[in-house]
């Protein structure tokens, strides 16, 4: 007994953490999938119901305007974050004075939750006291800025905090990524006569596609799960005109009562997830296993 | 030359970009609602009022309807706390075995774990609140640190195992040999060695656990609510009169002790975040 205690301890001391994550991740999962084949209202029903819930969410506008805000926010969000992020990052590698308070200061938002950002971005926003009143004391007197209750530009409000949140940390994963670059590299190009501009450009921007890989996947794993900002900013609102995936679900789950809906547009969202996250595993993977 | 201070501009525009939202809500937390409405947003406060700061804090004392942060920054402490603690507690464990005790089809195991990282909360969150309802802890502080405790769990595994994976195996083997248990070597060995992995986690859980409104807003409302919940509907509750130095004053409060600790530790910071922001 004493002998077989100790050798399955290791395996005993792990059981908590995969049983949890067995019960908890997976199982709840396929709980939520198996809900989205039934026809579940207020109460989950366990009758299957086939893929009348895929069929009605696709159906719904509501929906469509939230995969639709999804991809202009996830397209403008990442094309901004990994710009402002790489012209930081090359700038700040050019043995610049304070830079560790500069660096300081574009990754600090990373440390506040978008519940806390959003209160102060709504603020500054605000058509009546904010942004726009600014310019307008400045003498800029017809100067408007109300896209935070505009229907066609709200969605670009969150872009606009999405960003400032983010970019900073794109430009430390490049920080990284250039200062693990052997110095010997950049030398023999600047001996063989090729300027600053080229350096980066032709030489380590090439190099640094892993980085690339990275913050493209983690964009756009934060941009599917983007939620909080959007109930801090907007409510999704004006209207329904900012409406994301992630804030669909939890309003058809929570104050529509559709349960069935709801886990299908949940489902809807762990596929895009998993198309993005799969590949990047399996390359970390190869990759790990390969050093 | 040009090109240096070229550079320096560009870096220092976009650091007065970074800091332009903090320096406003700073000031604004400082003003009267009546200066707020003749100044502009970049104006500087007539003095030092921290007014907003105590109403955000301790409300206006007149009983029903009067939110203020104090009851659910203790709650967010009461569940960060314990939450923190066991998740750390539990992947350094995990991570531990699957780095020094491995077995047959152990990298299957950690893929295993690992996934849980990067599942979008939405597909467990309808399971999770019948659960805690079936437990009877739906809307408590307790059922907030299971929910936490338990979703931080493949991070703190992440952590730990590739921080374990760079530690010799050759003293564990030593010190088997010389008949330590399992635990033994734990506390002798890699315990006395693992305090900077355990600053990221602990930073990285904290963090994120302090900041969560998901789970939060999911799981509880009124009394029990985790600060970030309570903050976002302090500002959207509609009196008649926005204030708007409260609500900056009630932001800064919910962002500080995440704010403090990035400021102190911000390479551990740093590092938590490079290896384990796949969460968003």
């Amino acid at each position: 007994m004493f002998k077989w205690l100790e050798k399955n301890l290791p395996k005993i001391v792990m059981a908590p953490a995969v049983g949890l994550i067995g019960w908890f991740v997976y199982g709840f999962v396929l709980w939520t999938l198996y809900i989205s084949f039934t026809n579940s209202k207020i109460l989950p029903k366990y009758e299957l119901w086939g893929v009348g819930q895929y069929v009605k969410l696709w159906g719904s506008r509501k929906w469509l305007i939230a995969v639709d805000n999804l991809l202009i926010f996830t397209a403008l969000f990442l094309i901004f974050c990994v710009v402002i992020g790489i012209i930081l990052a090359i700038f700040l590698d050019q043995k610049i004075r304070a830079e560790g308070v500069l660096r300081t200061i574009y990754l600090y938002p990373m440390a506040l939750s978008f519940i806390v950002t959003g209160t102060a971005w709504k603020w500054i926003l605000n058509p009546t006291l904010g942004i726009q009143k600014m310019f307008i004391d400045w003498g800029f007197e017809n100067f408007t800025f109300d896209w935070l209750v505009n229907r066609e530009m709200a969605i670009y409000t969150i872009v606009i905090a999405g960003v400032w949140q983010s970019a900073g940390f794109v430009m430390a994963l490049f920080l990284a990524g250039l200062r693990s670059v052997e110095d010997e590299i950049v030398k023999a190009a600047k001996i063989d006569g090729a300027n600053l501009f080229t350096v980066y450009w032709k030489i380590l921007l090439p190099m640094m596609r892993p980085v690339f890989f990275t913050s493209f996947v983690i964009l756009v794993h934060i941009s599917i799960k983007s939620y909080d900002l959007i109930v801090a900013l907007t409510q999704g609102g004006p209207g329904i005109s900012t409406t994301m995936p992630a804030l669909y679900m939890t309003q058809t789950a929570f104050h529509k009562s559709q349960v069935g809906l709801s886990a299908a547009s949940a489902m809807m969202m762990f596929m895009a997830v998993a198309a993005v996250i799969i590949p990047y595993l399996y390359s970390e993977l190869r990759r790990e296993n390969a050093r | 030359m040009f090109l240096r201070w070229f550079l320096y501009f560009v870096l220092i525009l976009f650091a007065l970009y970074f800091i332009f939202p903090l320096y406003v809500m700073i000031v604004t937390s400082l003003k009267t609602m009546e200066e707020i409405r003749q100044g502009t947003l970049l104006t500087w406060p007539s003095g030092l009022n921290f007014d907003s700061w105590a109403v955000a804090w301790g409300g206006r004392g007149y009983g029903a309807g009067d939110t203020f942060l104090k009851p659910y920054f203790w709650n967010s402490i009461k569940m960060v706390v314990p939450a923190v603690f066991f998740s750390t507690f539990i992947g350094a464990m995990t991570g531990y075995v699957l780095t020094k005790w491995r077995f047959k089809g152990d990298q299957w195991v950690f893929l295993f774990l690992l996934f849980g990282c990067f599942i979008p909360f939405q597909a467990i969150l309808l399971p999770m609140a019948r659960t805690l309802g079936v437990l009877g802890i739906s809307n408590s502080v307790i059922g907030l640190v299971l929910v936490h405790t338990v979703y931080g769990i493949p991070f703190t595994t992440l952590f730990f195992r590739n921080y374990y994976v760079s530690v010799p195996t050759e003293l564990v083997k030593a010190a088997r040999i010389d008949g330590a248990g399992f635990f033994k070597i734990f506390f002798k060995i890699l315990l006395p060695i693992s305090a900077p992995i355990i600053v990221v986690t602990v930073i990285w859980q904290f963090t994120q656990i302090w900041n969560d409104f998901l789970f939060g807003s999911t799981f509880s409302f009124g009394e029990a609510a985790p600060i970030q919940v309570a903050l976002n509907n302090m500002v959207l509750s509609s009196t008649s009169v926005k204030e708007y130095n409260v609500d900056m004053a009630s932001a800064i409060i919910a962002g500080v002790p995440t704010l403090i600790v990035y400021v102190l530790a911000g390479k551990y910071f740093i590092r938590g975040l490079t290896s384990g922001a796949v969460k968003g």
